[in-house]
């Protein structure tokens, strides 16, 4: 079927079986393999990309859903040469080692950042009524969707503080 | 050139010392940095090849017996399917690491729940999927054993060591602990799945793969298939991750090579998150007895440690729990047992730290309970027992820093803080801290580098991959030092066996032994380089593009004057590693709080301190051990595999079922690296990383539950309902 899709800012016209996901509709179809496919189930996080601006797992998504939608990619946040500030931060203080799960560390903490803004409470969220703040502690919360086995949970952190802290 | 060298003799010229680019060590970004954050580093299944095709595997539903038909009318009747392939060389696991052969053949035999039998092959991915389940399948099936507990094990002569009188030992011990802990089968859930892409042209076949040593897996590869070595190249330039699971060729790169010569188009096989918990290597779970026996100092007097693992029957493999325990602690009286349940379960492997990883762990546990029972400090108890010649052989130690460690870490850690068990509170959680000792044994492989010079630069080639642990950045580092270069002179190319054959990532050798390799090569260059400036290698001083001897210094430009000097390293293990016991050291700290009311462990904060040799890079160096650290914590609380007891089948087969820590269950770590060389590893006096910080960092956790609450978890993980007084 035909899907019509807003991919970086450029428009993407996919044609595709209908139980192509968003996830392998990026990586089989249209080239943008920068979107990680680590478990299909949603369960780890690395296909997170940014659909209207809300962080979404792109392997629970179906392609034919987003017809119309805004997409984000890692792709479209930043690369070599105009890194985001958050993408320079990863490298800066080594949020990655293998780098399978770092694109969508970086969509997702790209999301989490303006839900924070936005004053989005989580589970870490003390006091429902005062401002939302920026904290190791909020982090780890918000970021528990996007797992990374080389487990360079601190330095992810350290990267989002130096953003956002 | 080659530049060849056999480790013989220890190597403490320090030479690294006095370079002077002082690149070496630094926290240097990762030469791949920019390429992983904006997504551009492509990984095994990310290439697009004209024509591809896509297969997917299908798995055995019995444990053992025969496939005795395929009716495959139903899924060759769907939309888009090719083909499904049954070929007899179709392997049935992945190889172990470092093999020379292939993995056993002809998938039609089934030897474990999950076993790939088939390949449907489709035009589109979505299609394979669904034809994949539309295979009816006849098996004849046997009955076969899958618990460890229930058969009876191989005990293999070569495995079992005694020394002394241990049964005497702790009949006559003023403090005695006999303590049995079982760890689950553990997964090494790498985030990338293995994948393959296989392309031929002719009688060629071009493998793009998540794999971690292409040398040995080009060798597995070519045998599996049964064509000739030179045939086959293997790519694997980004591996998104290994911990020992893409050490030996695996299913889906024979499948895809087989389907891609029998179509005459290049096939992708990707495995599943499930299939990968089905497939891939597993870490034995271990049933482990240990015996400790002490004078009322807290000497140890006797040592046992004895296990059960369990592997499919013919397996070369058998997890080596016990790997570090002739040579950590003293006693006089030593004991080794090791069992081997051959039992139809998937095949098990090496993962992260094979051996120490649990072992360490489990050890250092009892170690803590011996400590409670003779009432003396768990820092102090260890600190008593540090042999100053390896136990049993005499032979003495390349270096120990095990009580360095230990000291620093307590100093570092606040260890004066802890308290009596159950003593500290703060409302709802008992806090408790918790100390072990990190230890696992080094080793060097051969391997082989080549290094290029020209007037812009060098360029380092080999086939040696990067599965997280920094090789770009290291191998950079290495050869910007030696050639006085900036960091960013110096380009490095890795992942393709069209390269000098490597050590591969595994044990924790990549570095030093590709890293000696780089070493070696540009000794060499510096030889050339020094002949051009009239002096000897030793007096040459290489900075910043530029080479001095004396008050002559010259632009490296001038004194190539257009030629390009080719070298290459070439480093093999030598008598060195039979003179001392080699080994790297640590010790782990972990704060824990436990809830009163659900026994919930949260850990507060971790120290690890580590000596292994020197540092390549800082930075990366660091981020390994993180990495370690965190997997012991996942040890010790959360992660175990369960086998259905029927079929042996791996129930919780993906990961909201198999729970890895994710960054709310991971506080502020440190690590520290105390300076350290040692000559016995090489010339650069490096030491593997990789692994250490895995081994014992459970132990930490537990003993700090115990000093928390006063628990004892003998049964990993330690979950809710086994915390719960």
């Amino acid at each position: 079927m035909q899907t019509e899709l807003f991919i970086n800012g450029r428009v993407h016209r996919l044609e595709a079986d209908a139980r192509t996901t968003l996830l392998d509709a990026l990586r089989h179809h249209l080239g943008l393999t920068g979107t990680k496919k680590g478990c299909d189930h949603g369960q780890c996080g690395a296909c997170t990309v940014l659909v209207d601006g809300r962080r979404v797992n792109a392997c629970l998504t179906l392609a034919c859903m987003c017809d119309g939608s805004e997409i984000t990619t890692i792709e479209g946040i930043g690369e070599p040469g105009a890194l985001s500030p958050l993408q320079s931060a990863f490298i800066a203080h080594d949020g990655f080692q293998c780098g399978y799960c770092t694109p969508g560390q970086i969509c997702s903490a790209t999301a989490m950042m303006d839900e924070i803004a936005a004053g989005w409470p989580s589970h870490a969220t003390g006091d429902l009524n005062a401002p939302v703040t920026t904290s190791a502690e909020e982090i780890r919360e918000r970021m528990s969707g996007n797992l990374c086995r080389c487990a360079c949970y601190p330095n992810i952190v350290d990267a989002i503080l130096e953003v956002q802290g | 050139m080659t530049r060849h060298r056999k480790i013989d003799h220890p190597d403490d010229d320090n030479r690294l010392d006095s370079m002077a680019q002082g690149v070496l060590g630094k926290p240097v970004d990762r030469l791949e940095g920019p390429l992983k954050v904006s997504g551009l580093a492509t990984y095994a299944a990310e290439a697009r090849p004209s024509g591809m095709v896509h297969g997917v595997l299908v798995r055995a539903t019995i444990t053992k017996g025969r496939v005795t038909a395929i009716d495959r009318q139903a899924a060759l009747a769907l939309p888009g399917v090719l083909a499904v392939i049954t070929d007899p060389r179709m392997v049935r696991y992945s190889a172990q690491g470092m093999a020379d052969k292939g993995p056993k053949a002809g998938p039609q035999t089934v030897d474990y729940h999950g076993q790939p039998i088939a390949l449907v092959v489709a035009e589109g991915f979505e299609q394979a999927r669904h034809a994949a389940n539309a295979l009816h399948i006849a098996y004849e099936e046997e009955p076969a054993p899958v618990d460890p507990d229930a058969v009876t094990p191989e005990m293999p002569q070569a495995k079992q060591k005694a020394q002394g009188d241990l049964d005497a030992a702790m009949r006559d011990a003023a403090f005695g602990i006999d303590s049995t802990y079982t760890t689950p089968t553990l997964m090494a859930a790498a985030m990338e799945p293995h994948a393959a892409i296989a392309e031929w042209d002719g009688d060629n076949v071009t493998v793009r793969a998540a794999l971690q040593m292409l040398a040995s897996d080009r060798k597995q590869l070519a045998d599996a298939l049964g064509i000739e070595l030179e045939r086959v190249r293997l790519l694997a330039p980004y591996v998104g991750g290994g911990f020992g699971s893409k050490l030996g060729i695996a299913p889906e790169a024979v499948a895809a090579a087989i389907a891609a010569k029998e179509l005459g188009v290049p096939v992708s096989v990707a495995l599943t998150r499930m299939q990968e918990f089905d497939i891939t290597h597993r870490r034995s779970e271990s049933r482990q007895r240990v015996l400790l026996a002490a004078g009322a100092d807290g000497v140890l007097t006797g040592i046992g440690h004895e296990v059960l693992v369990s592997n499919l029957p013919d397996s070369p493999f058998s997890e080596p729990v016990t790997q570090a325990t002739p040579f950590t602690y003293q006693a006089a009286h030593r004991r080794i047992v090791h069992r081997i349940a051959r039992v139809h379960r998937s095949c098990a492997g090496s993962v992260r730290a094979p051996g120490e990883a649990i072992g360490v762990t489990v050890f250092e546990a009892a170690m803590d309970e011996l400590a409670e029972a003779v009432g003396i400090d768990p820092v102090e108890l260890r600190l008593r027992n540090i042999p100053d010649r390896e136990p049993g052989t005499g032979r003495p130690y390349s270096v120990n820093r095990l009580g360095d460690c230990l000291r620093e870490g307590a100093h570092r850690f606040g260890w004066s803080q802890r308290r009596a068990p159950r003593e500290r509170r703060e409302g709802e959680w008992f806090i408790g801290m918790g100390v072990a000792a990190a230890v696992r044994v080094n080793m060097l492989i051969e391997s082989r580098a080549r290094v290029t010079l020209t007037e812009d630069g060098a360029k380092v080639e080999t086939d040696m991959t990067d599965i997280g642990t920094g090789t770009y950045t290291i191998l950079r580092q290495i050869a910007a030092e030696m050639l006085g270069l900036p960091v960013d002179a110096v380009e490095v190319h890795l992942g393709d066996t069209d390269f000098p054959p490597a050590a591969g990532s595994g044990g924790s050798f990549g570095a030093a032994s590709s890293g000696t390799s780089v070493y070696l090569a540009c000794e060499d260059l510096r030889t050339r380089i020094a002949e051009r400036m009239g002096c000897a290698e030793a007096e040459l001083r290489l900075q910043d593009g530029r080479a001095s001897f004396r008050n002559d210094t010259r632009e490296l430009r001038d004194l190539l004057a257009g030629e390009v000097l080719v070298a290459e390293g070439h480093v093999e293990p030598g008598d060195a590693e039979k003179q001392a016991r080699q080994a790297t050291w640590g010790a782990h700290f972990a704060e824990v709080a436990v809830s009163r009311y659900t026994g919930e462990v949260r850990v507060r904060r971790m120290l690890g301190v580590f000596a292994c040799g020197r540092i390549l890079n800082e930075k990366t160096a660091r981020s390994q051990c993180l990495g370690g650290m965190t997997f012991g914590i996942g040890m010790a609380l959360t992660e175990a595999v369960e086998h259905d007891p029927r079929s042996g089948h791996i129930v919780n087969r993906d990961l909201a079922a198999y729970h890895l820590p994710s960054h709310a269950d991971v506080p502020a770590q440190d690590v520290i690296f105390l300076p350290d060389r040692d000559g016995f590893a090489g010339p650069m006096q490096a030491k593997g990383i990789g692994e250490l910080g895995i081994c014992g960092a459970g132990g930490a956790v537990l003993n700090a539950i115990y000093n928390a609450r006063g628990v004892r978890v003998r049964d990993l993980p330690a979950t809710p309902d086994k915390v719960m007084p």
